[in-house]
């Protein structure tokens, strides 16, 4: 397989898809469009956008900030007549470079498209533009005891439509799955202008799921412009554990153990040592500085479900010698410890110029390999890899922390990830649980994939974006021979098949 | 296009001449309204499926893929029917990982013998679909027919992982994997969900499983009037009370469930009594959980004026939920000529289920209703006669009723009808503004157009 493009995105430009400068007449059809307070073309302004939550990079060549589905269609028309790829952002959290303009060209920033447009309490579905925050849907509907279930660990900044071109998760998706399986019906943009409207209110209507479909195709085949959320009750009752352990192979049998026995919490999330004790550096969660990891474990139910759930998990964190399992005893403790969970990253972030935080997932019963072998490639690359990580579902996310100005560092963090999601492939896991394959995975999608499969995907993708104007450069591997979806050479719109 | 003879030599060339049946019984039984194909086939493997596809696609020969035969009504009968392929000796679990609860398992298992392999792990699958004792598991995706536990467990959209099948080509492709979570590539196995087996043929299925909760309990009230049973069934809904079925049948299901049950011998039918609409509502959990919901069941039955009301035991509870689960079965065959349609509204009131209801009764037809979880309904319209003037009422109450549902910004679809009225009336209602993405959606999985053309929305 050829080398990454990871980092080295003005080399990849150079080689395969810069295009020539952006014709400044689209500039100034853009302005006259949408006002010039609407569009940022000064490379100053553009730094901003160049990247995301991941350790990619690309810059666009114009961003604009539409207000209505009618501004996005209009501004794809004219991305369209001048020939310039378009890439859709929501706040640009995400970890795998879904939202960068990897072929330059226009990016749209749905951050003023966020007003919640519908509330429609009874039968619990809201319907909302992309840029609404994730946690601002929660915050609308709770007076009426309801929420928005994917819950992001940036869910204070993610927006809806980042949620759902990359089909997020969150600590919850263990009882109540991906984002995907809370949206009824979408509002979308197609590369030709066209608005259409898949799903249905209530989310049943006769016909093949393209809300499924377009649900984490990451931008590639659509614009989403409006989504009709399904809302969630909330529980009665909520008991969060925390299960501290003195080794690191107790706390993952405990999950395998957990799941083996039936048990599903709503929510189960592992800590290691050096992560939890980063946390308690950063914002004293209440995690204990000399366990080797901690299980935060939450059941949600009926109370009197919840509490023999807490019960029996109890038991199984204790069979397999948890030093202790602590309840949260009011809403206020339950708080800080997931305040600790959801600042982790942050946290590690203190100790290293930059991290690089992985997301790869694994069978759950191969949980206690796959954490010796995280542990043996780091010691392999040289780095000490933090674990923090939603265990219930299998999802992992090791964490390298790195120094990017130091080249050949940054190029050992990079060999040691792609070992470590290499590893979960062959243990019968996948590429990513819920960060998206972007410009991060996309060379690596054919260790999974053969090349019918990817002729097929190619298809679907050409079905909706034949001249790949939509998100060029992701998902898809960019490398000969597989994929077959590459980005045009000098002169062309990026990312089309040559 | 080959001639019969020449095509069974050829295909019997590719798959052995055992495995090739042209004689006119075994046409039958692949019958779709009428037409037959020329020839079925029996694939032993994933690779014999791609070869006949293949095969089929150079020679554009239109296929449907068949598994128990039971639900080969649904939608419209193909416009070509050249080849049936029967999957039913696909039929392997490929890996079951109890300690994961995922299970990876050929299309043509019968789900009832899926559901043994899982109970014996005390694990199950939440797809409680019509037609049980034969239906197979490719079958009860392909079809999209609803299950009875959807309330708790949600659709097939969301406990299926992945899957592999054979698309229009003739090559094996897959989507998803065998985790739980898992967003890697576009996920292509949701759009084979209720395709009909237009988008490929499924030859494999991943799910994830469900750990057997400790008990099962049921709760069954009857009411006098249609309001008052669905004055009971929003407040239940409202609770925030875990059911994993909710369902309120009026007077006329209930005669009809009474004599499915009294038909398969026990006693559970005489909970139902005559003339009134019921509310039946599953739950299940630990003794403690199950005591708790009874007791709030009771309580608001009695408020919305309950005539009567009991909790059933597991057993009583089982057999009622799996006579409900055989809604579909049971409506299609109760009278000469049926029209079928499952609705779907975005809100259901009383006002409007009882507008439905009345306005079915008004064409002199005798009706049976259901409503089920997730504010779907099944309502059919029986006529014990099929003379022109009854034909001619049915189709008018029909058409009215599916402009009825659209203007509610609702859904129907005709499960089930007289061929005469498939062709009459679109079974699928108004085609919607989404329909030239579906046929994009068709163009890239099908481009010979092979897979049971014509038998999917709006005559895909």
């Amino acid at each position: 397989m050829p080398a990454r493009c990871v980092n080295h995105y003005s080399e990849y430009a150079a080689r395969n898809c810069r295009r020539p400068l952006m014709d400044p007449a689209l500039i100034r059809e853009l302005k006259s469009l949408l006002g010039p307070a609407n569009v940022l073309s000064q490379k100053e302004d553009l730094l901003l956008y160049e990247f995301d939550g991941s350790v990619e990079k690309a810059r666009p060549e114009v961003v604009v900030f539409p207000h209505t589905t009618d501004d996005v269609s209009r501004i794809v028309k004219l991305a369209a007549k001048y020939q310039v790829p378009v890439v859709g952002r929501g706040a640009g959290t995400g970890l795998s470079g879904g939202a960068l303009a990897r072929g330059g060209g226009v990016m749209i920033v749905f951050a003023r498209m966020n007003r919640i447009l519908e509330l429609d309490l009874e039968n619990r579905r809201a319907v909302v533009q992309p840029g609404v925050v994730n946690l601002d849907i929660t915050r609308a509907v709770e007076h009426a005891g309801l929420y928005f279930a994917p819950d992001p660990s940036s869910q204070k900044s993610c927006t809806i439509g980042g949620n759902v071109a990359e089909n997020s998760g969150g600590p919850h998706t263990l009882a109540y799955g991906l984002t995907t399986n809370h949206v009824a019906a979408l509002e979308l943009v197609l590369p030709d202008g066209e608005i259409v409207r898949v799903g249905s209110h209530h989310g049943d209507a006769p016909g093949y799921d393209l809300c499924g479909l377009f649900v984490g195709s990451e931008g590639t085949l659509a614009l989403v412009t409006e989504i009709t959320v399904k809302l969630s009750r909330k529980a009665e009752a909520v008991k969060t554990l925390l299960a501290i352990f003195n080794a690191v192979g107790d706390a993952s049998r405990t999950v395998v153990e957990m799941t083996a026995s039936g048990i599903t919490p709503a929510a189960c999330e592992m800590l290691d040592g050096w992560t939890l004790r980063a946390v308690e550096d950063y914002i004293n969660a209440g995690f204990p500085r000399d366990s080797a990891a901690v299980l935060l474990i939450e059941v949600e139910g009926l109370r009197e479900a919840a509490e023999s759930q807490a019960a029996a998990i109890a038991e199984i964190c204790k069979a397999n010698h948890a030093r202790e399992v602590r309840t949260a005893r009011d809403d206020r403790e339950r708080e800080l410890l997931w305040k600790g969970r959801r600042n982790a990253f942050g946290a590690l972030g203190r100790l290293a110029p930059s991290n690089y935080v992985l997301d790869g997932v694994i069978p759950r019963s191969k949980l206690p390999e796959a954490l010796e072998q995280i542990h043996a490639i780091g010691k392999k690359h040289g780095f000490q890899i933090g674990n923090i990580f939603h265990a219930g579902d299998g999802n992992l996310h090791p964490i390298v922390l790195y120094d990017p100005r130091d080249t050949e560092q940054f190029k050992r963090a990079i060999a040691a990830a792609q070992e470590i999601i290499r590893m979960c492939v062959s243990l019968g896991g996948a590429l990513t649980g819920e960060h998206g394959v972007g410009m991060e995975k996309n060379e690596l999608m054919p260790l999974l994939f053969s090349d019918a499969d990817f002729d097929l995907m190619r298809r679907i993708h050409d079905a909706f974006n034949p001249d790949s104007s939509l998100n060029p450069g992701k998902i898809f591997p960019l490398s000969e021979g597989c994929g077959e979806i590459r980005v045009r050479k000098t002169g062309q719109a990026a990312g089309v098949r040559p | 296009m080959s001639s019969v003879a020449d095509l069974s030599i050829r295909l019997e060339k590719l798959v052995g001449g055992d495995r090739v049946r042209a004689a006119e019984s075994s046409l039958q039984d692949v019958a779709i309204g009428g037409r037959t194909p020329m020839t079925v086939l029996q694939p032993r493997s994933a690779e014999e499926v791609a070869e006949i596809v293949g095969f089929a696609a150079a020679e554009k020969l239109a296929i449907v893929a068949c598994g128990s035969r039971s639900k080969l009504e649904l939608g419209m009968p193909p416009q070509r029917y050249d080849l049936a392929l029967d999957m039913t000796d696909l039929r392997q679990i490929a890996h079951y990982d109890p300690g994961d609860l995922t299970v990876s398992v050929d299309g043509g298992m019968p789900l009832n013998e899926l559901a043994k392999t899982l109970a014996a792990k005390n694990q199950f699958l939440p797809l409680a679909v019509p037609c049980s004792s034969t239906s197979t598991v490719a079958g009860a995706i392909a079809s999209g027919i609803d299950s009875t536990l959807r309330q708790q467990y949600g659709t097939a959209r969301d406990f299926l992982i992945g899957a592999e099948f054979v698309d229009g080509t003739g090559k094996r492709c897959k989507s998803g994997g065998r985790v739980v979570k898992n967003v890697t590539g576009y996920d292509l196995h949701k759009l084979l969900i209720g395709s009909l087996g237009t988008l490929g043929v499924i030859t494999r299925l991943n799910f994830r499983t469900f750990p057997l909760p400790e008990s099962r309990c049921a709760y069954l009230a009857g009411f006098p009037t249609l309001e008052a049973a669905l004055n009971f069934h929003a407040a239940s809904l409202k609770s925030g009370l875990p059911f994993s079925d909710l369902e309120l049948f009026d007077p006329e299901f209930g005669a009809l469930l009474a004599g499915f049950l009294n038909k398969a011998g026990g006693s559970a039918s005489e909970s139902l009594v005559a003339g009134e609409c019921h509310v039946f509502a599953s739950f299940e959990g630990n003794a403690e959980v199950i005591q708790r919901i009874q007791s709030e069941l009771r309580k608001r039955s009695e408020q919305a004026n309950a005539s009567h009301s009991e909790t059933l035991d597991a057993q009583g509870s089982e057999r009622m939920s799996g006579a409900l689960r055989e809604a579909f079965d049971l409506l299609r065959s109760v009278a000469p000529s049926v029209a079928l349609l499952r609705i779907v509204l975005p809100q259901v009131t009383p006002g409007d289920l009882i507008e439905l209801q009345q306005f079915a009764k008004k064409s002199s037809q005798r009706s049976a209703f259901i409503l089920r979880a997730c504010n779907v309904a099944y309502l059919a319209l029986l006529a014990d006669n099929e003379d022109a003037q009854t034909n001619a009422a049915l189709e008018q109450v029909l058409s009215e009723l599916f402009s009825r549902v659209e203007a509610k910004k609702g859904s129907a679809t005709l499960l089930h009808a007289p061929l005469w009225l498939k062709d009459r009336i679109s079974v699928w209602g108004t085609r919607r503004g989404d329909f030239a993405l579906m046929q994009r959606v068709k163009q890239a999985f099908d481009p010979h157009n092979i897979f049971a053309p014509g038998r999917f929305v709006g005559g895909i």
